[in-house]
């Protein structure tokens, strides 16, 4: 090897800037922010680094005035909302993009790719814009209300807007392309010889759309899911725009406490709770993908 | 017909469906920017008034001027901070914790933005930093580190090493073959990367939501109050050019890509 010219060794030092750029903005501040969730509500806002628990119990309980701790669900329910929201979301994500990528990838190059191009197009399209095409949508003199009612349907019908349907409509518009992209991906590398094999050994087409093409797309749709799921539970303008300020999601429960509540450690605390629902999500996922590798290494 | 066989019926129309859902909304909003009326869904014919009005908004001005100047830096620096790392981590030798770095270099894409905003929110209240622009470009630099290296990583990853070998053999120095060797092989990454950078930067909301002090009102902040006060053509105009100029970007990158 020693006679071999050198490979320009890139110096590791070329790694000190964004690591210390994370260090820094990220690592350090998370830190502060475990700190500040187990921190004393200050006077007037802001915090007092004096220890307590109390910003987690909060989440559970309301302290009554003799300081008795009373269950009350408000939090709860918003963390519940949260969860069951970016689950239906991830769900309906996979099913509306299979047929899609399934059809893309069977048309010719160009038509593919002009495909593929209307899908991420959306996505370079502002977030804010398009959560904001929906109100016009949904909205009480909005679109779909005013057809309906030019067909002399839902007279009597409540607003669309500000309801749990609403987010989730708009949760699944913001982060669809996040899920074909790699569910196409996928099917891409699937070798059509399997399908027509399952044709020939007499599988039909449900069978073979079943027990070949699906398990066979599913590490696709294991990276779509991480990729919706995760951004879905620190959503926090579909919820303000679409939910009102009334049916909330924790992106902006926690909002609220750094700014109009101004509680600061409550607002660390369920930070800390969904950066936890988070990371418990991704351990999981990586466990299941090392634990497929060492199954394929073994096979 | 082979291919008859991996055909399932009704994909075609729930395609056209599916792809009607994904701009119907969009399509309203460019309908409704033309409409004289003030009332948005109320049609009183077609006017460009909306557009002048929204041109001349100052307050508008400015938060474009707020959001370009704070993506220009942060994309500037993301990417350099960016190009290196990846360089170090695909082509470096004796990296140690290779793997761990890698998952420091992508931090921001394992946290939920809300968990980043709150974290940077917290930093600059300890640490007593009041300028508004500085704390959003500082913020926006982080998160779109990500963002450019990525790109970046992908195409070094693809890059044949044996060509700066080769350049190395005929006595170029390390920075010579970095410059006229690697640098122009892996450059449509780099901008891939960089522009990417940028449209995170210029759409981001939740950050600078969260950071919106001291004066400095990004665009999709401005967008965000001027939706508080309710649905306006005012905002269907703006809203309207924003997707003209993210379609020309979009558009842009697609054709680069495909002349590969």
């Amino acid at each position: 090897m020693s006679q071999r010219p050198k490979i320009p060794s890139w110096n590791v030092l070329g790694l000190l800037p964004a690591q210390l750029i994370m260090l820094l903005t990220l690592i350090i501040p998370v830190g502060i922010i475990i700190l500040v969730s187990f921190s004393t509500r200050g006077p007037y806002g802001g915090f007092d680094y004096v220890f307590t628990t109390a910003p987690y119990k909060q989440i559970l309980f309301n302290e009554g005035w003799s300081g008795e701790l009373e269950f009350n669900p408000q939090y709860l329910i918003v963390v519940a909302r949260t969860v069951i929201l970016s689950l239906a979301t991830t769900i309906i994500c996979l099913a509306l993009s299979f047929p899609v990528a399934y059809f893309i990838s069977l048309q010719k190059t160009s038509a593919k790719m002009l495909l593929i191009y209307l899908v991420t197009l959306p996505f370079w399209v502002s977030m804010i814009v398009r959560v904001y095409s929906w109100i016009i949508i949904l909205g009480n003199d909005g679109v779909i209300a005013k057809t309906l009612r030019a067909l002399g349907l839902g007279e009597n019908m409540g607003s669309l807007l500000f309801t749990d349907t609403a987010m989730l409509i708009g949760l699944v518009y913001s982060y669809i392309p996040l899920m074909i992209l790699p569910v196409f991906a996928s099917i891409e590398k699937l070798d059509p010889a399997l399908v027509e094999a399952s044709h020939d050994l007499y599988g039909s087409r449900l069978t073979t759309l079943r027990r070949v093409i699906l398990p066979l797309c599913r590490p696709g749709m294991a990276a779509g899911a991480i990729l919706v799921f995760v951004p879905c539970l620190g959503a926090v303008l579909e919820p303000v725009l679409l939910g009102g300020g009334k049916t909330m999601m924790m992106g902006n429960l926690i909002q609220l406490q750094f700014g109009a509540a101004r509680n600061w450690p409550l607002g660390a605390a369920i930070s800390i709770v969904l950066m936890c629902a988070v990371m418990i999500f991704l351990l999981w996922r990586g466990i299941q993908a090392m634990r497929k590798e060492g199954r394929e290494e073994g096979a | 017909m082979t291919s008859n066989v991996r055909r399932y019926p009704g994909f075609g129309l729930f395609n056209l469906i599916f792809f009607v859902y994904l701009y119907l909304p969009i399509a309203v909003v460019v309908f409704y920017s033309f409409n004289a009326n003030r009332i948005v869904s109320n049609w009183g014919g077609f006017s460009l008034h909306w557009y002048t009005t929204a041109l001349s908004n100052a307050a508008l001005v400015g938060a474009v001027k707020t959001s370009l100047f704070v993506a220009t830096i942060a994309t500037v620096l993301s990417t350099v901070v960016a190009l290196m790392a990846a360089l170090v981590l695909v082509r470096g030798r004796n990296v140690r914790f290779r793997r761990v770095s890698e998952t420091v270099v992508n931090l921001p894409l394992l946290l939920p933005e809300i968990v980043v905003a709150v974290a940077v929110l917290i930093l600059f209240s300890e640490v007593g930093l009041t300028n508004g622009l500085l704390k959003l470009t500082i913020a926006h630099t982080t998160f779109c580190i990500p963002f450019a290296f990525l790109p970046i990583r992908a195409r070094l990853q693809g890059m044949d090493a044996d060509l700066e070998e080769a350049a190395r053999d005929l006595y170029a120095s390390a920075w010579v073959a970095f410059r006229r060797v690697t640098l122009p092989l892996i450059l449509p990454g780099v901008f891939a990367g960089a522009m990417l950078a940028f449209v995170i930067s210029m759409d981001d909301f939740i950050t600078s939501n969260l950071l919106n002090s001291g004066g400095a009102t990004t665009l999709p902040v401005y967008i965000f109050s001027l939706i508080k006060q309710g649905v306006s053509p005012q905002l269907n105009a703006i809203s309207t050019l924003i997707m003209i100029v993210s379609v020309v970007l979009a558009t842009i990158a697609f054709l680069l890509q495909r002349r590969q």
